[in-house]
């Protein structure tokens, strides 16, 4: 069983401030952590392992720095930590980074499993995972709380929903993005840390993983941030109160009355 | 202030720190309300290798002494003493063995011990053995290939809940402290069994539980070390422990000082933040000048034991007394600064207190302690 696990290095949330020109997140001076849903994920890619067998490698697309998400990675399990870095990534909206995560898990060989985080908590599109599932015409499940059974090459999982959870089974290799619920991830052990302060972090840059320029990057990127801005309050609310028929009937007459 | 940790020192220190915040921390009110041992905790610490700190390396540990033993309790008393104890008696049980374990039984246990798979315990005290611990009880008869154990050991930590205990018994009653012998009971032992849970006023979530040995019959291999050196065995295990309960004392000061300081610039009488009267902000600079002073007599005498002096007895109970006395201290003056809030449960300052107050008790009372050091005067000085 060959996972892999998808890691974003994040500005830790407690610290969050806008750049007042590009409305993008100011990262420069505010500490980086690994994203937390990640965490999770990761943590789920290390219990597949230990049940399973086979090799958990932590992918990260990043600027150089994000080499530290995946040694602590490593100090939390993981065997090995890819960093996809080049200055032509850079400005990478949610298309691009898919491209050029499956452009560099191609260049990384075999793999049963790919897991994400359900999003991160900086852009918080929730689009990577799946993203990259249609890049690599996989099957995918997102918001994944619990890994049911993996036998014979058929993956048995529990999505979360709103009112309670779909079970859903896909066969391997597929991607899951997971939520917090899945697991409570451990602390990084001592022997891990030793491990991840020796470990040499694999770099792949646009060439090595064979990324076609106008793919990658800004240049790569429909997406384009216009502005960035706090919703104005919603109009008046309106509670309504007596037995369920007296409300619906309320409800129904103030609906009418907008017509 | 900085101590000056190497890097692997400080790596033990932020792992037992994760620990705390992500683990113990939003469990504690919780565990000391149920009264319920902490064994999901216990394996998050397991699986973060902490309990290998003090094993050797050729038994898969870290190769730690007391110093790191230190180190990692004192950020596990940050959040809870009721946990930090547990990971203690884990030590403290299998510190005999360490000592005077030949090679075959530290093969046998100490791997499980560094990867956390087994706790372990130490029976030393019985109903009429407390401070006077010549006056244990149990024996252990030598029956063709077995021993033979029988007595009730009283208010073991982990009882119950660990898998290996080093029990103190007599083997030869007529010579009394110096025929005294040390065995290792294993939970499932015939013979072997547990008997009264305390419910204690503090540290709750640690467990406290009669050992009843009745014809408890355990293999000869057993015996720990030579027979008749149990005692020795004892005192040496208690001087390397004592340094860890002083550090349980300086990470209960800590939580318990940052309690106070985070309240005092909140809490406004007056107009103005509490913190703003010298009357508060003596007690808290007073308090932060002996949890200070504590933590530095703690590592000192800790690197001290590591260096395995001749004599280690005097610095070894200086440091318990003086940082546990510390730790009742800032804990009861914390509750102090948060008045009528602290003593509430809402507030972890009222928990904190009520921990505070077996760190002067186990392991050997203050009082004991004293008479230690002037023990050790009367030697020194001819």
């Amino acid at each position: 069983m060959n996972i892999i696990v998808c890691i974003k290095q994040v500005p830790d949330a407690k610290d969050v401030r806008l750049d007042p020109k590009t409305n993008t997140l100011a990262r420069e001076g505010v500490e980086s952590i690994m994203n937390p849903f990640d965490r999770h994920a990761l943590e789920e890619g290390v219990r597949l392992k230990e049940t399973h067998g086979g090799q958990v490698t932590a992918l990260s697309m990043g600027p150089p720095q994000a080499e530290s998400v995946l040694r602590e990675a490593i100090s939390c399990g993981a065997d090995q930590g890819v960093l996809v870095s080049d200055r032509a990534f850079a400005g990478a909206d949610t298309w691009a980074t898919s491209y050029t995560l499956r452009k560099a898990i191609e260049a990384s060989g075999e793999f049963d499993l790919i897991l994400c985080g359900k999003q991160a908590i900086d852009g918080d599109t929730a689009q990577v995972g799946p993203g990259l599932a249609g890049q690599m015409k996989l099957p995918f499940v997102t918001c994944v709380q619990k890994i049911r059974n993996l036998d014979d090459g058929i993956i048995q999982v529990e999505r979360m929903m709103d009112d309670g959870f779909d079970v859903l089974e896909l066969p391997v290799p597929a991607l899951l993005t997971v939520v917090k619920d899945i697991n409570d991830p451990r602390v990084p052990s001592l022997k891990g840390k030793m491990k991840a302060k020796k470990a040499t972090i694999k770099i792949l840059s646009a060439a090595d993983i064979g990324a076609e320029e106008q793919c990658i990057g800004l240049a790569g990127s429909p997406t384009r941030v216009v502005n960035v801005f706090t919703p104005a309050p919603r109009g008046d609310r309106k509670m309504f109160t007596g037995s369920l028929e007296e409300q619906v009937d309320q409800l129904v007459d103030q609906l009418r009355s907008y017509l | 202030m900085d101590y000056l940790l190497s890097e692997e020192e400080q790596m033990i220190k932020d792992t037992a720190r994760e620990i705390t915040e992500e683990k113990i921390i939003p469990l504690r009110a919780e565990l000391d309300e149920k009264n319920e041992f902490p064994t999901v905790i216990l394996e998050d610490m397991a699986k973060a290798d902490l309990f290998s700190i003090f094993v050797p390396e050729e038994y898969g540990g870290l190769g730690g002494g007391c110093f790191e033993i230190v180190l990692a309790l004192e950020e596990l008393a940050r959040g809870c003493v009721g946990v930090a104890t547990s990971f203690a008696a884990s030590a403290l049980g299998i510190f005999p063995v360490l000592i005077a374990g030949n090679e075959e039984m530290k093969q046998k246990y100490m791997p499980d011990i560094a990867s956390g798979k087994r706790w372990a315990a130490f029976g030393l005290t019985e109903a009429n053995a407390g401070s006077d611990a010549s006056g244990i009880q149990t024996t252990a008869v030598l029956d063709g290939d077995e021993w033979v154990l029988n007595g009730t050991k009283q208010w073991i930590t982990n009882g119950g809940e660990s898998q290996i205990y080093t029990i103190i018994a007599l083997t030869d009653p007529s010579k009394g402290a110096r025929g005294a012998s040390i065995f290792v009971v294993e939970d499932g032992d015939p013979g072997f069994s547990y008997g009264k849970k305390e419910d204690k006023m503090g540290i709750r979530s640690s467990a406290t539980r009669e050992l009843i040995l009745k014809d408890c019959r355990i293999p000869k291999d057993r015996l720990v070390g030579r027979k008749g050196t149990g005692f020795i065995t004892v005192m040496k295990t208690l001087d390397i422990s004592r340094p860890g309960i002083a550090s349980l004392g300086v990470g209960l000061g800590q939580a318990a000082l940052d309690e106070a300081v985070v309240y005092a610039k909140q809490r406004v009488q007056f107009g103005k933040p509490i913190i703003s009267f010298q009357a508060v902000q003596h007690m808290l600079a007073d308090m932060a000048t002996q949890l200070e002073a504590a933590r530095s007599l703690v590592y000192a005498a800790a690197r001290h034991i590591d260096a395995n002096p001749k004599n280690m007895s005097k610095p070894s109970s200086m440091c318990k007394v003086f940082a546990t006395d510390m730790a009742m201290k800032v804990t009861t003056d914390a509750v102090q600064v948060l008045g009528g809030y602290g003593y509430m449960k809402e507030y972890p300052v009222e928990k904190m207190m009520r921990d505070a107050k077996i760190l002067q008790i186990y392991e050997g009372t203050n009082q004991i302690q004293r008479n230690v050091i002037g023990q050790e005067l009367n030697k020194e000085y001819i």
